[in-house]
C-alpha cells in the first residue's frame, strides 16, 4: 500500500485533516521508543487504498526535539511514496519555512493551502497558482474543516506519488550555495540519499549530520575558516535559517495580497486576547473559568440555586415531597436532574450512566446469578468480588469524561496555550514552564491523560517532575476517599453537621502544598537544570471542532473501558481470593475474614503505619485500614469499596453490633462504611486525615503507575519515581498525624525542615561538603 | 536607536538587527521566525510581568524577557521608515 506523510505546523489543522481523511480507520500509538503520538489511518477513496501517516507537528527540522527528529528521520529512512505538506493559509510565511526544509528531500511534496476561507473572508486573496509555479510543487487550496478540497488534494498527491522528484533549495542565491552544491556532490558520490538535504544539514552543524559524515565534515570547517559575513560572522545556522526566511519574503509572501495595509492589524484574536490575557482581568477570568469547569462538573448544587433559594427562604421541594413516588421508573428519570437541587450537567450525565443505566443492568445480571442457584462462593465471587468492582470503576467514567471533554475544548480553542501565558511566571519560580500547568490540572480528573499531557513539555527533567507531582492532584477516584472519611469524621466525631467540604477543599489544597515542595525539592537536588526555554506561538483562537472532540472522548472511553475489562477485573478477582481463602487454602465464609490471607499480610504490614496513626494502635482490626490502602494501589476506587466488603464481614463476624450490612451497602457515598470502621477500631481523627493523605500522596491506581512507566521511558527513573511517592506519602501522613494528636511536634518538624532547606542551598552553594552527597551521588 | 527586545514599550515595534544566545534558544528564536530583517511589534507583557507577547511574521508568539534580550532591533520611529 503506497504511503502519504502529512506533515505541518502545529495549529495548521493537521489533525483535523487527518481524522476526515481517515475516519474510523484511525489508530494512536506511540512512535517507536518515544512518547510522541503516532497515528496512522486509511484513505479509501483514491484508485486505490492508501496509509496515511500524521507525522508530529513541527516548526522546523532541526534536531533538537523529539517531534522534528521523528518527522525527519521517518520521510529519510522509511521513504513515504509522499508528503502532504499542510500550510496555514493565515500564517503563510512560518509555515513555508518548514515547506522550504521538506523541498530539500528526494521524495514527492504536495502543498495543502488550508484554512483558505479564513483569509477570503478577512478580504485577502492568495493566488495558489503562482505559488506552485514558485515552489515547484502542486499547490491545493482546501478547507480541512469544511472538508472541501480533500479529493483533489488526494488526487494530485497519488499522481505525484507515481513520479520521482529530486529535492530543490531556496539557498541558491546566498553566499552558501557553492559550499551546499560541493557538499552534495562530494556527499552523493559517497552514495548517501537526500544529498541535498544531508548538505545543507552538515553545513548547518546539525548536530546529527555532523555525527554521520565525520568524514566530509572537514570542507564545511575549511570553509568556515575563510568566510566572513558582516552580520553572521561565519554562523553557518544563522545564515541558513535567514538565507529561508529571506526567500520567503521576497518570492512566496507577495502571493498574499493583503486588504488591509496595516502592518500590526488587530486581529479577532488579538481583540479576545485584549480581555483575556488583560493585565488585570486576564487571571481572574482564567480562575472564573476553571471554577465554572468544575462547577458543570461536580456541583449538585447548578449555579447554586438551591442556595438562594434557601436564602429566600423557599427551598426547593424534594419530588417525593411534590407528590411524586420515587421508586417510580419515569420519576427515577426526572430524579437524575432534580432532586430539591438542581443537579449540574457532569452529575446528570453521571447520575444517568450510574443509576439508570449501569446501575440497572449490574442489578438484573446480579439478580439472575443470585437466581440461578449456584455455590454460595461462585455468586460471591460473581456478584461481590466481579460486579461490585467492576461497577466501581465504570461509574467513575463519566466525571473523568466529562473533564476530559472540557480541556479537550480549552485546548481545541486555543486558551490552553494562554493559560500556560499567563502562569508562566509563576511556575518559573518552581523551576517549571507555564506550560506544566495544563498537566497538572488534568490531574484533577484522572492522573492517566494528565501523564500522557506532559509530551507537550520539551524538557526531560521538567517531564520527570511533572509526571511525579501530578498523583498529588487529587483525581476524581480519590475524591470518593475524601468525601466519606470527611462525611464519617463530621458524623463520628462533630455535632453530625457541619463542614466536611472544609476537610475535603484541606486536602486538595494540601496536595497541592505538597506537589510545590516536591517540585521545589527535586529542582533543587535529584533534577537541577535550567529552566527551560518558553518560546511558544499562540494560536488564534477558533471553534472547537466536534468531530475532533468526540474522536478524543471516543479513544479515552476505549482505553479507560480496556482498563476497567482488564487490570482492575483481575485485580478484584485477587482481592476477593485473597479475602475469602485461608493461608491453608480452605474457602472462608464472609464472617472470617479475620482469618483471611490478606488479613494475614496486612497484619504484618500494620506495624509500619503506627507512625501515621492506622498501624498497630489500632488493635485487632486495625489492619483493614492497610488492607484499603494496599487495594488502593491497584485502584483509588477500591479504597472506600473495600470498607463497603470489610464493613459487611466485620458485622458478619459480631464486631460491630448495632451496624447492618444492607445500609452500609445502600449507602453510596460510603460514609457509613467508614463509619463503621471507625467504631470497629477507634481510630482517632487525626489517624483518619493521615489515612486520606496518604491515599492521596502515595503510589497512584496501576494505570496510572503503567502510564507513568511509559512516558517517563526509563526504569531508573521510574523506580526512583515509585519511591519518591512511597516516601513522599510516608512523610506527609507521619506529619499530618504527629502535628494533629500532639500539636507541639510541629515546631520538630519545622526545625527538620529548616535544616534539610538550610543543608540543600548550602550544599548547592558549595559551602559545604556532605558525606552523604558523596554516597548519593 | 538600537536596544534589545525586552526594553520595548508596549506597542513599540522594530526591526530584528541580530540575535544572540545560547545554541538552541538561538536556534529556537531564527525557526519561529526571528530572523534579521524581520518586524517585532511588542504587543503585551503577561499579567505577572513575563512573559511577553509579540506579533512577528503576522503571528502572536510569547517568550520570556530572558529570551528577549537576545534580540537586538532598531526602534522604528514614528512616521518614518526604517532604512533597511
Amino acid at each position: 500500500m503506497r504511503r502519504f506523510a502529512l506533515a505541518g505546523n502545529p495549529n495548521c489543522g493537521k489533525t483535523t485533516l487527518f481524522n476526515s481523511l481517515t475516519g474510523s480507520t484511525a489508530h494512536v500509538g506511540n512512535w517507536p521508543g518515544v512518547t510522541v503520538d503516532k497515528r496512522d489511518g486509511v484513505y479509501k477513496k483514491c484508485a486505490e487504498p492508501v496509509a496515511i501517516i500524521d507525522l508530529p507537528g513541527i516548526y522546523s527540522l532541526s534536531p533538537y526535539t523529539p517531534e522534528e527528529v521523528i518527522a525527519r528521520n521517518y520521510i529519510l529512512d522509511e521513504k513515504p511514496d509522499c508528503v502532504i505538506n499542510i500550510v496555514d493559509a493565515t500564517n503563510l510565511e512560518r509555515n513555508l519555512y518548514l515547506t522550504t526544509q521538506i523541498l530539500e528531500m528526494d521524495v514527492p511534496v504536495v502543498i495543502a493551502l488550508n484554512m483558505m476561507d479564513a483569509v477570503e473572508k478577512q478580504g485577502d486573496r492568495i493566488d495558489s497558482k503562482e505559488l506552485e509555479k514558485r515552489l515547484g510543487v502542486p499547490v491545493v487550496k482546501i478547507s480541512a474543516l469544511k472538508e472541501q478540497g480533500l479529493a483533489e488534494l488526494m488526487d494530485k498527491a497519488f499522481n505525484e506519488s507515481q513520479k520521482q522528484r529530486r529535492g530543490s533549495t531556496v539557498l541558491q542565491d546566498t553566499a552558501l550555495a557553492h559550499l551546499i552544491g560541493d557538499v552534495r556532490i562530494a556527499l552523493a558520490g559517497q552514495g548517501v540519499g537526500n544529498p541535498l538535504f544531508h548538505a545543507i544539514k552538515l553545513v548547518e552543524g546539525d548536530e546529527i549530520e555532523v555525527e554521520m559524515h565525520k568524514e566530509t565534515l572537514p570542507m564545511v570547517e575549511a570553509f568556515k575558516q575563510t568566510f566572513e559575513d558582516e552580520i553572521f560572522g561565519n554562523d553557518f545556522e544563522a545564515l541558513v535559517a535567514d538565507g529561508r526566511y529571506k526567500y520567503i519574503s521576497k518570492h512566496f509572501a507577495p502571493v498574499l495580497q493583503r486588504k488591509s495595509t496595516e502592518k500590526f492589524a488587530d486581529t479577532r484574536s488579538d481583540k479576545a486576547d485584549r480581555v483575556l490575557t488583560n493585565r488585570w482581568a486576564g487571571i481572574p477570568i482564567f480562575l472564573l473559568i476553571l471554577f465554572a469547569i468544575f462547577h458543570l462538573t461536580f456541583s449538585e448544587n447548578f449555579l447554586f440555586i438551591s442556595t438562594f433559594a434557601n436564602w429566600a427562604n423557599s427551598p426547593l421541594p424534594t419530588l417525593e415531597e411534590l407528590g411524586f413516588d420515587p421508586d417510580n421508573y419515569g420519576v427515577r428519570w426526572l430524579a437524575t436532574i432534580y432532586d430539591g437541587t438542581i443537579y449540574s450537567p457532569g452529575v446528570i450525565v453521571n447520575n444517568i450512566w450510574n443509576d439508570m443505566l449501569v446501575g440497572e443492568l449490574f442489578g438484573w445480571i446480579g439478580g439472575l446469578i443470585e437466581g440461578s442457584g449456584m455455590a454460595a462462593w461462585a455468586v460471591g465471587l460473581l456478584n461481590n468480588g466481579i460486579l461490585e468492582g467492576l461497577g466501581a470503576v465504570l461509574s467513575f467514567l463519566p466525571p473523568i469524561l466529562v473533564l476530559f471533554m472540557f480541556f479537550s475544548i480549552l485546548e481545541d480553542s486555543g486558551y490552553m496555550a494562554r493559560i500556560a501565558f499567563i502562569l508562566d511566571r509563576m511556575f518559573r519560580r518552581f523551576g517549571l514552564s507555564g506550560r506544566s500547568f495544563l498537566p497538572m490540572i488534568m490531574g484533577f480528573g484522572c492522573s492517566v491523560p494528565a501523564m500522557i499531557n506532559t509530551r507537550t513539555l520539551a524538557d526531560e527533567k521538567e517531564r520527570t517532575a511533572t509526571v511525579r507531582v501530578i498523583p498529588f492532584f487529587s483525581c476524581g477516584a480519590k475524591l470518593p476517599i475524601l468525601t466519606a472519611v470527611a462525611g464519617a469524621i463530621i458524623l463520628s466525631f462533630g455535632s453530625g453537621k457541619g463542614n466536611a467540604d472544609l476537610i475535603t477543599y484541606s486536602m486538595y489544597l494540601l496536595g497541592i502544598v505538597v506537589a510545590i515542595v516536591s517540585v521545589l525539592l527535586m529542582r533543587a537536588t535529584t533534577l537541577k537544570g535550567e529552566t527551560p526555554p518558553f518560546i511558544m506561538e499562540l494560536p488564534a483562537y477558533h471553534m472547537p471542532q466536534f468531530k475532533n472532540l468526540m474522536a478524543h472522548l471516543w479513544d479515552k472511553t476505549k482505553h479507560f473501558v480496556k482498563k476497567a475489562f482488564t487490570i482492575i477485573l483481575a485485580s478484584t478477582i485477587v482481592i476477593w481470593f485473597l479475602t475469602h481463602f485461608s493461608f491453608s487454602w480452605g474457602y472462608l465464609e464472609d464472617e472470617q475474614i479475620n482469618d483471611s490471607i490478606l488479613a494475614g499480610l496486612c497484619k504484618l504490614l500494620q506495624p509500619l503505619f503506627t507512625p501515621l496513626g492506622f498501624g498497630s494502635q489500632l488493635g485487632e482490626y486495625g489492619w483493614v485500614f492497610v488492607v484499603a490502602a494496599v487495594a488502593g494501589l491497584i485502584a483509588k476506587e477500591n479504597v472506600i469499596s473495600t470498607f463497603a466488603t470489610l464493613g459487611a464481614c466485620l458485622i458478619a463476624a459480631g464486631v460491630l453490633p448495632g451496624f447492618n450490612a444492607d445500609s452500609i451497602y445502600a449507602d453510596d457515598t460510603g460514609i457509613q462504611a467508614v463509619v463503621a470502621m471507625i467504631s470497629a477500631t477507634g481510630i482517632t481523627v487525626p489517624g483518619l486525615i493521615s489515612f486520606i493523605a496518604f491515599n492521596m500522596t502515595t503510589i497512584p491506581c496501576f494505570a496510572a503507575v503503567g502510564t507513568a512507566r511509559s512516558e517517563l521511558g526509563n526504569k531508573k527513573r521510574f523506580r526512583w519515581t515509585l519511591l519518591f511517592w512511597l516516601a513522599a506519602s510516608y512523610t506527609v501522613g507521619t506529619i499530618v498525624y504527629t502535628v494533629g494528636s500532639w500539636w507541639w511536634t510541629s515546631f520538630i518538624w519545622a526545625a527538620v525542615i529548616a535544616c534539610v532547606s538550610c543543608l540543600i542551598v548550602f550544599y548547592n552553594k558549595g559551602k559545604i561538603k556532605l558525606s552523604f552527597g558523596k554516597k548519593s551521588a | 536607536m538600537q536596544k534589545t527586545l525586552d526594553q520595548f514599550a508596549i506597542g513599540e515595534h522594530g526591526i530584528v538587527r541580530s540575535v544572540s544566545g545560547e545554541g538552541k534558544i538561538k536556534r529556537r528564536l531564527f525557526d519561529m521566525g526571528i530572523t534579521p530583517g524581520a518586524e517585532i511589534l511588542l504587543r503585551k507583557r503577561a499579567p505577572l510581568g513575563d512573559p511577553l507577547e509579540i506579533t512577528v511574521r503576522s503571528y502572536e508568539l510569547s517568550l520570556r524577557i530572558t529570551e528577549a534580550q537576545c534580540v537586538l532591533l532598531s526602534v522604528a520611529q514614528e512616521g518614518e521608515e526604517v532604512a533597511k
